[in-house]
């Protein structure tokens, strides 16, 4: 990273209110989120993380507040404008199709096609060629363009699915919770992958309950908590400590920990 | 799962052995089925005339039958969804080109084309119903399978004051679209192989002189471009890849971009039209359309596709396949009747050869997916 983009942030979260009738989701959450960097958005179950990431992605409209995107204003109306503005979300359920094979997969729903005899056919070569090209600069070797994805482990499934993103443009890529359903050795293939996406300038929003995979990855960390945030931390500037206390909200876990002998 | 290494995958690439690879193709149990139902009935039947060029025509013709409609019932299979109207929409579409053409007196063309726009209509109709209600397009096609019987059988009792409507070949007699129904092709090339000595002639009676088979039925026809549409649309389109994501998991395909209700609605609309095409050309054979046409269909078509390799469960089949199955059906219900053996024993053997084809894909999904 250097000075110039650390200036710039990609996509810019400006006090988000969000309220459904008279509960308060949100209540006045800013970030900045910077090309190349890991943000990583932490806090317990309830916190606000989904419905933030919702605001973000076009889902939820904020009650108030302003996402600006490249310096301007934006008013995402549904997920389609928040594609078109490059930013995209891996769900924790992914949007991969078990039975179809990784290349189908990788370009449902934007097939590249050949015309031949002025019908378009979709185009598997290419389909495949690139399917591959990708899968092999993000680590995994495939058997064959033509595996099912089913076949794949948990952790691929979301590399799958972070690379496919990242190919059709994204330059802000939502995570939501990737690494909550995965072992150890799949959890640091996927943050792995991250660290790649990263590399490419691509900005990640990181959303775990674990503190151990933010600290792995993360460049910034945030953490939410009952609906407002405590400022977002540097990398370094912060011990792993300080950040799961401010998960917690300072409570109880303090004590906790000293039982539990800190690997909550 | 955590025991699975992702990134040295080299001796995962031994593990899959090319007998695994060629077990997860759809067609390969219909490819299997074919060779197995052709010797055992070449053994059987062989002398009987079975292979001969009649013997050949005749288990061809129903096998293209069976072949139109596993093709739309294959399609939307695979797309997810299940259409048990089939057979009735057959025996409607039937008796409504009869209704247009010979009560009404209408132009053939024009009855054959209504009858199709009618029919894609209520295709889209069961599609709509299903997409917009959430129910089971089980439950929604087997409410039309009613609705449509029903319809069949009233209408020409109300009209007509009796079921079978015939004068259907006569009324069609120079049409230009009946032709493309009921004709035949490559008469001139039958005449040639007669003469020649390749295939019988009739030797006595009106025709005699002429070859035993004057022709190929537009029904092989329409069976075989309709094979080879569904394949190409299947494998080598964009839309194809969409009927497999919509079938494979609708919400995965629908955040992919995949305009599923469409693709479902598509798919149900051509079944109709399958079965329309299979309708129109029983009537012209038949010069007439019945109420009680298309019994059961819809489940011949089912059996045929799930023979083909299709999961019941949609996102995964083949129209080879299909095709294949319905070449299964076709051979073995006209084999028994040449190898002489009763023929309701057809019916044990479609129960069995389901349940084997099932417990098959069963078996090949679990391969696929890797689940255990």
């Amino acid at each position: 990273m250097n000075a110039q983009t650390e200036k710039k942030p990609i996509i810019e979260m400006h006090n988000i209110r969000k309220t459904y009738g008279p509960v308060i989701a949100l209540a006045g959450v800013s970030i900045k989120i910077y090309p190349g960097e890991c943000h990583c958005l932490l806090g317990d179950n309830g916190a606000g993380k989904s419905t933030f990431i919702k605001t973000m992605s076009g889902v939820v409209k904020p009650t108030e507040g302003d996402i600006i995107v490249g310096g301007n204003v934006q008013n995402f109306e549904n997920p389609r404008d928040a594609m078109e503005a490059g930013i995209a979300t891996v769900h924790q359920h992914l949007a991969m199709i078990p039975l179809m094979s990784v290349s189908r997969n990788f370009f449902l729903g934007n097939e590249p096609t050949k015309k031949i005899a002025g019908i378009q056919f979709y185009d598997r070569e290419k389909a495949d060629h690139e399917t591959m090209e990708a899968m092999r600069k993000m680590g995994i070797n495939l058997r064959g363009p033509d595996q099912a994805v089913g076949t794949l482990s948990g952790g691929e499934r979301q590399t799958v699915a972070i690379s496919r993103a990242v190919h059709f443009g994204a330059k802000v890529l939502i995570l939501d919770e990737p690494t909550s359903a995965l072992g150890v050795r799949q959890t640091s293939n996927v943050l792995a992958t991250i660290d790649k996406v990263r590399k490419e300038g691509v900005a990640v929003v990181f959303i775990t309950h674990n503190v151990r995979h933010a600290l792995a990855v993360g460049d910034r960390f945030t953490v939410l908590n009952r609906g407002t945030t405590h400022g977002t931390a540097e990398r370094g500037g912060i011990t792993p400590e300080a950040l799961q206390d401010l998960m917690a909200g300072g409570q109880e876990l303090a004590s906790l920990e000293g039982s539990l002998g800190g690997t909550v | 799962m955590s025991n699975e290494t992702t990134t040295g995958n080299d001796e995962r690439v031994n593990e899959m052995s090319s007998f695994r690879n060629a077990l997860i193709r759809p067609e390969l149990g219909g490819i299997i089925g074919t060779i197995a139902v052709f010797a055992v009935f070449i053994f059987l039947a062989g002398d009987s005339g079975m292979f001969s060029v009649q013997g050949v025509m005749n288990w061809s013709v129903v096998s293209a039958q069976f072949m139109i409609i596993a093709v739309g019932a294959c399609l939307l299979m695979i797309a997810g969804e299940f259409d048990l109207s089939v057979g009735s929409m057959i025996g409607f579409a039937g008796m409504l080109i009869a209704i247009f053409g010979v009560t009404f007196g209408w132009p053939m063309w024009m009855a054959i084309i209504l009858t199709f726009v009618i029919c894609m209509a209520i295709g889209a109709l069961n599609g709509l119903i299903c997409i917009r209600t959430g129910l089971p397009s089980f439950i929604v096609t087997l409410a039309f399978l009613f609705i449509l019987r029903g319809f069949t059988i009233f209408l020409p009792q109300t009209i007509e004051r009796k079921t079978i409507i015939g004068g259907i070949r006569e009324a069609a007699e120079g049409d230009w679209l009946s032709i493309v129904f009921g004709g035949k092709i490559l008469q001139g090339l039958f005449i040639y192989l007669g003469d020649l000595g390749v295939i019988a002639v009739f030797s006595r009676g009106t025709r005699a002189g002429q070859p035993v088979v004057d022709g190929i039925p537009m029904l092989i026809v329409w069976a075989l471009a309709l094979v080879i549409f569904g394949h190409i649309l299947l494998t080598k389109t964009r839309f194809g890849n969409w009927v497999f994501a919509s079938g494979g998991d609708a919400e995965a395909a629908r955040n992919s971009g995949v305009p599923v209700s469409k693709v479902k609605i598509l798919m149900f609309m051509f079944t109709a039209f399958c079965a329309t095409v299979f309708a129109t050309c029983q009537v012209m054979e038949f010069g007439s359309a019945g109420a009680d046409r298309g019994l059961l269909k819809e489940f011949e078509a089912i059996i045929a596709v799930v023979i083909g390799g299709a999961l019941l469960t949609g996102g995964y089949g083949s129209v080879i396949g299909a095709a294949l199955g319905a070449l299964i059906f076709g051979v073995v219900q006209q084999g028994l009747f040449f190898a002489g053996v009763e023929s309701s024993l057809f019916r044990v053997f479609l129960g069995v050869i389901l349940l084997g084809a099932v417990i098959l894909n069963t078996y090949i999904r679990r391969l696929i997916t890797g689940e255990r």
